[in-house]
Formats: structure tokens, sequence, C-alpha cells
């Protein structure tokens, strides 16, 4: 917390000009808050029961030495300058602000929604906005801190319309950024195989998937836009999947009733990623793009409260570098890897968003966590990753444990195979318990019922944390379709089996590679074996409708942001989500800020700011290598990881969350006692890249269990087990119905909680049920 | 007739474009264009050689037609020395820049476990082809522009066979032409379908071009190994 | 499993570097290549010593940037991986594994095993797109069918995920598998014929400055591409940069 914020006031009841200087009065402890979204200060004031009269109190104080505000004049002025100092350290803002309504904060966090009907929303704003003329573009610098759908697309759009921008990644190649491990697919309400999609449905979808905690006009805009994404992305070149017609096929995910998702192959992410990638790559030829590769930015620069730089290290030498511009876009993707197994990237990491959030950002619903169902389960300590495998596998795969434990013994034991058990002793629970989406529910229904199972002690491999998932029947019925097709006797098995097996491998034959490289297995032979892992994460930086955050000119696109799935993303959403925002809307609204801006000129980045950040940036790099530690980064990561997954994980309740704060907190105060990072700064150095991001994960755990904790209701891929039925499904809270945003106080655990109220006005929220 | 006129001028006009030849992709067209002349002469030489396994008179009367044919004589030969030194000096010459462009070695390389050796040694087997070409000139070329061009000896229309026969005599140089030739053959091996690649060629085509060339490949030097043997042993 | 590892160390670009000889122990068959190198990092770091850096990040396969010649072979001996999906079980027990970075010129070396491979991005800047405006104003997706062959062979050329394993692997150093690939990917779609001339001619120069080697058709990249892309397009590239040049 900073104390510089805090100041002593003496408590006038009347006037100045009405006290004589024998008057005496109590001495305040003034908190200053400033909302910097609104640039508005809100004051709290504690009364210090310390009087002092008007001609003793120094009014200079905060010029004197040790900033006593009583003057030696008082004959007790020693003592209460001890007292009024020993306030200060124990005032504790957090309970402070739990005595002032939250509600009287609301109206800071503008969301800036526009006014009319839902589907003209976004148009109606559009119209309005101001606009910087493509004269006045050539004059104003972006930053764009990562390369992904969000980012890519974003850097190519700015481009495009005129803006000078300058884009940032830690990979050696924007086109690595782990969108590109996107397998499924990507929404867009086109309704090409007219099965009554539409895009209020996909807006439907995407808000009753995200257990409407989701915003409702961000939504709608996401499902409007979507249509454009498919058509930019054909124009683009990226090869989608085609019927023999010649026309783009689509495929069913999981959520829905429909089939809307576009897919290429399982490397859809690759395809579209390398889609953006071109479109920059095109801006870069042009010199509208400055690329910096294997750069990592340390740190957001606010020059009079608006965002104007940011500092990065280049990773190949270590040199910190200022950049400067008008406004800085964040596309840095999820905080997945705070459980240090997930399928993100290893490189993936929080360090943007987290240091724009301790420069005012709020970050919004931190414990909204995205659990894959279908992941390759963990193998051993030496895990350094898990591998999804794409949700598209269970439309056609079976998801299945032994009815029966003894079988389960038997199959640990290595002395029964799963094809031998016969379909009775098979339950098939997510058919049973969801019979109208079967196999195909949402990612965290699915992934909570496979760790029901295997809690029970269902779970099919050695350590007991895996389920089934089987192609068998899909194998069967499609060999039987191909035989009539080809005219050969559908009631001979080998043909049946070999005609099934083809298909299925043209569906999914590299996903079944991937699976036979890792697990050593075959899967067409014997079911994969899955089990949930932490996949994405639905809680970001706050933004407002036009995609800022509560720093002026500081953005978050993507992944990165908050906005669009509430509590739980349905498949194939993510990449709809990341180039909508970079594509289509964040190039646009940010015109309505820069417009401010046309005539400011060139950011200079050698200002005082910019020397102080860099300065801080660099005492942090000194410390990490001069740190006589003991222990590795990756030490300090797979303990938080630990803390995470058991604590904070598919379940929660209340008493692991406040022990998780508690061990967070410990774990990070050990980290920068004994962590050790070898090597040196002016190099390559991935240990001290590491360490840098391993930092922010300790404190942004510890806002996420917090945040965890606070949320008193189970909703999406938040599960609180003290708010469940009788039958283990989620039970959402009506007076939870807002978006938890959190502003930094110094401590994770000191945080304030701004909420931002949601309303459904086109849709009812009612029980999101699956049966 | 008209398709492949077209596709004449195709070449021609590809080869006058200098922006095309000095690209890398050029190079290599250049290189698999000049291979494929050199093949096309190959089995021409190889099919008047092998009339002379069964008939004396049609090898003579062949021989004596392309060695007094103006037409062969200044204008196809000329061609095809260019053609050959063409080959050797592009190949060489691509071979130091593709060295260059490597510049580091591998500490353990198993260039064996994705490539054949042929493909990957395509400068050697074509050194020692190049070595071969200097014994056969020495043998059958130099002395044949010294009996027309320097001393003019008096045309013999029958000389050729016997001429031929008398060389194959000394078993170490038989040996030594059916060395080169298994090397010609390794060299073919690749180069045949390699030349076809570089020019372009659609992969609907690939498993004819695979039969072809090892046919052509295996069989030419087999060929003239057999002649080889075949006169060194009837005499 | 027990193994001698012989891994290139060098610290930086401007320096030599060597081979230097490592030996682990306790490695499971079940690890992946890269997990092994992260407990032989472990133990560097608690023996105060620097960890081998090299470059990974998605680690299943995607996203291009690990970047290993192990023993011989670039992504080492299985086929049709990156080196993050080979798995410790291919070796034996007591084995010897070489470690290198990939090789060429146009790959320099900048740590240990990491490489330089922004050359693959200029070529890919000076013409590996299709030009048109991100507005999303463009024309319906159906409107164009496109035959699902042609739609299907561009798709496997433009699953590339420009590891550099074929320059690698190339004795010549050539990235003609990575150029052609990217060639074919827009020659085959309608949308990216209209600026094919240009595009071809364009990259080729590029790549011909980056100073990569010529093909020669050994194949070789096409065996040890993690993504399978035939040289095939090595052929259709060499067609279409023969078709630009007789328009021009």
């Amino acid at each position: 917390m900073s104390k510089k914020k805090l100041t002593y006031s003496l408590n006038y009841r009347r006037p100045k000009s009405e006290y004589k200087d024998s008057d005496e009065l109590m001495i305040c402890i003034r908190y200053y808050h400033k909302c910097n979204h609104t640039s508005k200060t809100k004051i709290i004031k504690k009364s210090t029961g310390v009087k002092c009269k008007l001609q003793d109190w120094n009014t200079d104080w905060h010029l004197t030495k040790d900033r006593s505000p009583v003057k030696s004049s008082d004959p007790d002025f020693k003592k209460k300058n001890k007292i009024l100092k020993e306030k200060v350290k124990s005032f504790d803002i957090e309970k402070l602000y739990s005595s002032v309504k939250n509600e009287s904060f609301s109206d800071y966090l503008n969301s800036k929604l526009p006014k009319g009907p839902i589907d003209r929303k976004w148009t109606n704003h559009k119209n309005t906005i101001d606009l910087v003329s493509p004269a006045n573009k050539r004059n104003i610098d972006i930053i764009v801190v990562g390369t992904g759908l969000a980012g890519g697309s974003a850097c190519a759009t700015l481009a495009e319309l005129g803006y000078n921008v300058k884009a940032f990644c830690f990979q050696d190649s924007p086109r690595r950024a782990h969108s590109i491990a996107a397998q499924g697919g990507i929404n867009a309400a086109k309704n090409y195989q007219g099965d009554g999609d539409s895009i209020y449905r996909l807006f439907y979808d995407t808000v009753k998937g995200g257990d409407y905690r989701s915003r409702e006009e961000n939504v709608y805009r996401l499902a409007e836009v979507s249509a454009n994404i498919i058509d930019q992305c054909v124009a683009q070149g990226v090869p989608f999947a085609r019927d023999y017609g010649g026309l783009l096929d689509n495929r069913s995910f999981g959520g829905v009733l429909v089939s809307r998702t576009f897919y290429a192959k399982g490397q859809t992410g690759q395809q579209l990623l390398l889609g953006a990638y071109s479109a920059m790559n095109r801006q870069i030829a042009r010199g509208k793009i400055k690329m910096y590769n294997r750069h990592e930015m340390l740190d957001v620069v606010l020059v009079d409260g608006k965002a104007r730089g940011i500092i990065t290290r280049n990773l190949v030498n270590g040199e910190i570098e200022s950049h400067s511009a008008h406004a800085v876009v964040l596309a840095s993707g999820g905080y997945g890897n705070v459980f240090y197994l997930s399928t993100n990237a290893m490189g993936s990491n929080v360090t943007a968003a987290w240091k724009a959030h301790k420069r005012g950002a709020y970050f919004a619903n931190p414990c909204f966590t995205q659990i894959h169902p279908t992941c390759i389960p963990v193998s051993g300590d030496h895990q350094s990753k898990l591998t999804l495998m794409s949700e598209s596998l269970r439309n056609d795969g079976r998801i299945w444990v032994p009815k029966n434990i003894h079988d389960v013994e038997s199959i640990r034991k290595g002395e029964l195979r799963p094809t031998e058990i016969t379909e009775e002793n098979r339950d098939y629970f997510l058919e049973r318990r969801y019979p109208a989406f079967g196999n195909l529910v949402p990612r965290d229904v699915a992934s909570r019922a496979a760790k029901e199972r295997c809690d029970a002690g269902f779970g099919v491999n050695k350590t007991g944390e895996a389920v089934y998932l089987d192609f068998a029947s899909a194998i069967i019925r499609y060999g039987k379709e191909q035989a009539l097709v080809d005219g050969k006797d559908e009631k001979n098995d080998e043909i049946v089996q070999s005609l099934g097996k083809e298909i299925i491998k043209k569906k999914y034959g590299n996903l079944f590679q991937m699976y036979e490289k890792i697990v050593d297995q075959n899967p067409y032979e014997t079911p994969m074996m899955i089990y949930p892992a932490v996949h994405y994460t639905m809680g970001g930086v706050w933004v407002d409708y036009n995609l800022m955050t509560t720093i002026p000119g500081l953005y978050a696109i993507g992944e990165a942001n908050f906005s669009d799935h509430g509590a739980n993303r349905l498949g194939a959403s993510a990449l709809m989500q990341g180039l909508a925002d970079g594509y289509f809307v964040l190039p646009y609204t940010i015109g309505d800020y820069l417009s401010d801006d046309i005539s400011t000129g060139p950011i200079p980045n050698d200002s005082q700011e910019f020397i102080n950040a860099e300065k801080e940036a660099k005492e942090k790099i000194d410390f990490f290598v001069n740190n006589n530690g003991s222990k590795s980064v990756d030490y300090f990561h797979k303990k938080l990881g630990k803390i995470m997954w058991n604590k904070c994980g598919m379940a929660r309740n209340k008493k692991d969350l406040e022990s998780a704060i508690q061990e967070i907190s410990e774990l990070r105060k050990e980290f920068f006692k004994e962590v050790k990072v070898p090597g040196d700064q002016n190099e390559f150095n991935e240990e001290l890249a590491k360490a840098g991001r391993v930092a922010d994960f300790l404190e942004l755990g510890e806002l996420f269990a917090k945040d965890a904790l606070e949320r008193e209701e189970s909703c999406g891929g938040h599960f609180r087990e003290e708010h469940q039925t009788k039958e283990g499904e989620a039970t959402r809270k009506k007076e939870f119905q807002f978006v938890s945003a959190w502003e930094y106080m110094g401590e994770p655990k000191n945080a304030i909680l701004h909420k931002e109220n949601l309303e459904y006005e086109n849709i009812e929220v009612k029980e999101r049920s699956y049966k | 007739m008209s398709k492949n006129l077209i596709v004449l001028i195709f070449v021609l006009q590809i080869i006058l474009m200098k922006n095309f030849l000095f690209t890398s992709i050029g190079k290599k067209f250049a290189m698999a264009l000049s291979a494929i002349f050199l093949m096309i002469f190959l089995l021409q030489h190889f099919l008047i050689n092998i009339t002379s396994v069964f008939s004396e008179s049609l090898f003579n009367w062949l021989s004596h037609f392309m060695g007094t044919n103006p037409l062969v004589q200044f204008i196809l030969q000329p061609v095809l020395i260019a053609g050959v030194i063409f080959h050797f000096i592009m190949g060489f010459f691509l071979e130091i820049q593709n060295r260059r462009a490597t510049k580091y070695e591998y500490h353990k390389d198993r260039g064996g476990a994705n490539s054949t050796w042929m493909s990957r040694n395509m400068i050697w087997s074509g050194l020692v082809i190049l070595s071969f070409l200097v014994l056969h000139f020495i043998d059958f070329w130099i002395p044949e522009m010294n009996h027309k061009y320097v001393e003019f000896l008096p045309d013999d229309p029958n000389r050729y066979h016997h001429e031929l026969v008398e060389k194959f005599q000394d078993p170490y140089k038989v040996v030594f032409y059916c060395v080169s030739f298994v090397l010609l053959s390794l060299h073919l091996l690749h180069g045949f379908s390699s030349s076809l690649k570089s020019m372009g060629t659609n992969k609907s085509y690939a498993s004819s071009v695979k039969n072809v060339s090892y046919a052509y490949s295996i069989g030419i030097p087999l060929g003239f190994c057999f002649i080889a043997i075949f006169h060194h042993f009837s005499h | 499993m027990k193994l001698k590892l012989k891994i290139w160390r060098q610290k930086n670009a401007d320096t030599n570097g060597g081979i230097v000889n490592y030996d682990i122990d306790n490695i499971s068959p079940d690890m992946s290549f890269l997990e092994m190198l992260d407990v032989l990092n472990a133990d560097l770091i608690s023996k105060d010593e620097e960890p081998v850096s090299f470059d990974h990040d998605c680690r299943e396969g995607i996203c291009g940037s690990c970047s290993l010649f192990i023993n011989g072979q670039a992504h080492g001996p299985d086929r049709r991986i990156t080196t993050c999906q080979l798995h410790m079980r291919k070796f034996k027990d007591g084995d010897t594994i070489y470690i290198e970075p990939f090789r060429a010129k146009a790959f320099p070396v900048i740590k240990d095993l990491v490489v330089d491979r922004s050359a693959f991005d200029r070529i890919q800047q000076s013409g590996g797109y299709i030009s048109v405006n991100t507005s999303g104003n463009t024309q319906d997706a159906n409107s164009i069918p496109i035959n699902k062959d042609d739609a299907d062979t561009a798709f496997d050329a433009a699953t590339c995920i420009g590891c550099g394993a074929c320059v690698a692997t190339c004795k010549n150093s050539s990235a003609m598998l990575f150029v052609g690939a990217k060639v074919s990917q827009y020659s085959l779609l309608p949308q990216g014929k209209t600026e094919a001339s240009r595009r071809v001619m364009n990259m080729v120069n590029q790549m011909d400055l980056e100073g990569f080697g010529n093909c020669s058709n050994t194949g070789a990249c096409e065996v040890e591409c993690p993504k399978g892309i035939s040289l095939d397009n090595i052929a259709r590239m060499n067609r279409e940069l023969m078709k630009a040049s007789v328009k021009k």
C-alpha cells in the first residue's frame, strides 16, 4: 500500500477563519483514493484521537525531515507525533473500505455502454464515437503488446487504418504466439448449414454458456461481427475445411445445438494466426508496423495519468528500452500458467496485464478459469506442460468409466483392458447425467463430471485421474455408413472397422497421432485416456465497451481482457473473440480516445516518468541476478501451481481458499528471499525472464484466491463446494450477478473490490440446464 | 507438334530472361535443362553404340554419318561441348554456393536417415564422371579430331568398329569404364528425377517419372558396360 | 535411464562454441525430450552452473519454436514430430545423445541451442500474404467455391510451422520447402492467384538474399518436416516462378 497517499489534516468543522490560534482541533489521517478512470478523487478520513492547537500545527509538515505535523512548541509534541506515526502504520484501508458501501464506487466503473436496442447498439456506437482523420492517423503511434490472434489482427487493422504501430512479442516471431495451438475451430453466426443459427442465438448461447456473468452488450457485438471474421479470413487465404461442393464446412461444439464452428482440421488456431500474421507482414513490409521480436514488456508508463508507453527488455541482449506512444494495447493473453501445469505455452505469462494492474488498471474476475475436460493426463512429476485434445473429439468420442470398482482396479493393475469391458459394465456418465447434450455439454460441466467420477474412485489410470474417451462406436457407425456408400458388406466387421478408422483418421488424424506420440498407445485400438486441465482464463483486465481499461489510453483485448465469456467460455469462442476485438472492434473504438491526441505530437520516451519506470525495472532485474538464493524459479512455480490446483482448482471452498491466500503470500516472501537466478542480465537469460514472470504469478495467485473466496456462489468455471445442489450442480446467486473488478493496493490481499452490476435485458436469466 | 513448339518457345523465353536465371531457382532450372540435354545425348550415344554389338556395318554407317555430317560436327558438337562444360561449371558453382550457405558442420549428422547417398553426393559422382570424360576424350575424341581435322587423314567409312574393339582390349580400361558407369548410374538415379522436379513437374506424373527414371538410369549405364565387356571378350 | 549428453554450448553470437559433455541420470521414458533438458537444467542450476538455453514454447508441436538437431537429425530420430513431441522412450539406457542447434548461415546462433530464424519472417514480409484490407467488408466467404482437392492441398501446405527443420537438415541449407509451402498455399487458392507472380518473385528474391542454399532435391526436408510438407511444393514454386517470369 502506498503510504504516500496518506496525509495528516486538522478536522475543521467551520471555515478556517472562524478559528483562533489557541483552538484545539482533532488531527485526522486522510486517504485520497484516486480513481483513474474518471480522475475523481475520493477522500476517506479517520480520526486519530490526537488533538493539537492551531498554533502548534505545522502546515508544511510534509516538508519536515521526519514528517511530523506537531511543532515543538507543543509540550507533548514528541508523544503526539509518535502516536500519529503509529496510527499511519496501522491504517487499514481494507477495513475502511468495507465500511464504505461498494455501490458508492460503482459509478467509477463506467462501462460506456451505448443506448438503444441491443441489435443497434454497436452500429449506433460506431456512428457516434469520435474518429481520427486519415491525415492525423499518420501522426499517432500505438503500441501493441502481444501478437496472437487479438494482437496480430489489431496491429494489422490499426496499420491498415494508418496509425503507426509498434508491436512486441517475447517469442522469436509473431507467428509463434500461443493462439497457434487452438485446435477445434472458430464460431460464427453464418447459418450456412441452415439449422436455425442467428446472431441472437450465438449471443444467447455465449451468455448462457458463460453462466450469465458476461456483459450482454459486448457479447452481442461479438456475435454481430463474427460473420465478418470468416469473410475476412477466407479473403486472406485461410484454408478452412470445405465440402465436395467447394463450400465451407461446419462442425458442432459443446454447449450449443447448431453447427456453427468453422475449422481447418485440428489446426484452426494456427491457420487463423498465420492469416493475421500475413496481414501483419503486409504492413511490416509497408513500414506501418515496426516489429520487436524477443522483447518482453516489463511495465507500462503513465504520463499525466494516461498510458503513454512501455518499458521492455530485449531478451537477446538484456537491454532495457523505453517505447512511447499515444496509446498502449495489451493483447498478452491469459494467465493459466499460474497453475504451472496448464495447456498454455511455457512462456505465456501475466506480466503485462499484472504490471498494468499495478499501475491502476482494475483486474476483473481473476477466479474465472476454464478447466478443459479433454487433456492428456499427467504422467509424472517431471511434467512441464499439459496437452489438450480438441473438444471436437467429443463430437464422436464417448466418455466413460467402468461401472464396477473391481473393473477399475483390474485396469489399474493392467489385468484388464478397457476394450474387454462390456457395454453394460460401462458408465457413460455424461450421457447418463445430461441426456439432451450428452458428451457435448459445456466444458465446465464435463470437467466437473469427470472429476466427480475420479474422486469417487473410478479413475482409470495409475494415479486415478483419467477417464476414457472412446471412438469404437463412432468407428462402427461411420464404417457402416461408408460400407453402404461403397456398396460393401456392412456386416463384415473387418471392412466396417477399416472404413470407419479411415474416416476417423480424416477427421482427427493429427490429434490421434499426437496422442499416440505422447502416450504411446494407439487410440484407434484402445480408448484414449483424458483428464481435465487448466486451459483458458475468462478473467482479465477490466475494460469498458471500448475495450479501454481503467487507465486512460490503455486497452486490453483478447484473452487479456475479461469481457465476453463470463464464468465459462464455450468451445471455439476464444478465436472468435480474439479476432473480433483485433480486427473489428478495437481499431474503431480506439479512435474515440485518440481523437483528443491529434495535436499532441510525438510522445518523448525520455521524460521523467520513463526514466523512473526504467530505473524500477532495472532494479528488479538487478535484484534477481544478485539474489543469492538457493532454489530455482521452477521450484517456486511448481509449488505455486500445486497450491492453485489443489485449493483453487475445479472445486473450491472457503477453508482452502483462505489457506491458499496465506500460503501464496508466504511462498512469495520465500521466493524473494530464496530465488536463485543464474547468469547475467546483459545476455539471453531465460531463467531471469522466468523469474520476473513467476514473481507476478505469485501476486496474481493471491488475488485469484481472494476473488474466489469473495464470490460466494458457484457459476461456470468457478465452483464453490458450499454452493451446490444435491446432484452436485452449480448454484448461481442473484446477488453475485456482477463483475468483480479489483483495484491494486500494494498487497494483493488488500485489493479493493469494485462491482460492475450486470443487467440482462435481452435474455432471461435462468438456471443453466443441459439435461 | 504445335504444343511442343509452344513449350520450346516457352523454354527459350525463360532462358533469355536473366532475372529468372539469376535466382536460385533459375540456376537450378538451367542445371536441370543442361542435364536433360545431356541425357538425351547419352541416349543417342547409347543407341548408336549398341549397334556395334550386333551389326558392324550399321555401326560404321552411323558413326561415319555422325563424324562427317557438318550439322552434327559444327553445330551439335559445339553445343554438346558447351552443354557439358556448363553442366560441370554450374555444378561446381552451385556446390560452392551451397557450401557457403551451410557454413557450419554438425558434429553428428545422419544424412542417411532422410536421403539417399546418391542425392547427397552428386558432386562426387559427377567428379568421377568428369575424370571418365577426360579419359574418354583422350581415348576417342582427341584421336578422332586429330584424324579428321589436324592430320587430315583419308576418310575410311569402315574404320570405326575395329577401332572401338581395339580400345576395349585393355582389361584395366574396361574395369575403369565399368566403375565410371556405375557412378553414372548413381548420378542419374538422383539426377533424372531431380532435374524434372527442378523444372516443376507435377506430382501426378511422379510414379511414371520414377519408373522411367529407374529404367533409364540403370539400363543405359548397364548397356554401356555390356558393350565394353562384350567387345573385350568377343575378341 | 542414464544418458550421456553432448551439447553445443556457445555464450553468444560473437564467441565460438563447442561441445560439452554432461551425464544425466533418472530419466523416465515417459518424459519428453525437452523435459529431459529441464531436468538437466535444474541439475545445472543447483550446481551453480549456467543452464542450457534452448527455444521452446507451446510444447505441443505447433508453435515451431523448438529447434534441436538431435543425434544427427532435425527434431531427433522420430518422424512427423517436433523436438517437444519427441519422447525419451525413443532412446535406450546408456545412449550418447548429441544435441546441436539448427545450423545454417542464415540462422546465426544466439546462445547455446537458440538460433535466430528471423530470415523466415523477412521472407514472409516480402510477399507471403494476400493484399486484402482488414475492413471485414470483403465478399461473403462462400461466394467463391473452392475445389476440395485444391483446398486440402492448400491446407497441407499451410500447416508449415516455420520451425526451420527443412533448412537445418538440408545439406545445402536451402529454405525452398518453407518458401514453396507458402507460395503453394496462396497459389492454389483463388484469392491468392491475383498477385501470385509478384509474390513468388519477391519471396524467392528475398530467400536468395538471406543466404539460403539451393535445392538439390535430396528430399531430406520432406522426411524431417514435422508436418510432412511435400517436396511437391518446391516443384510448384518452380512452376510458379517460371510462369511469373514469362508473364513479366
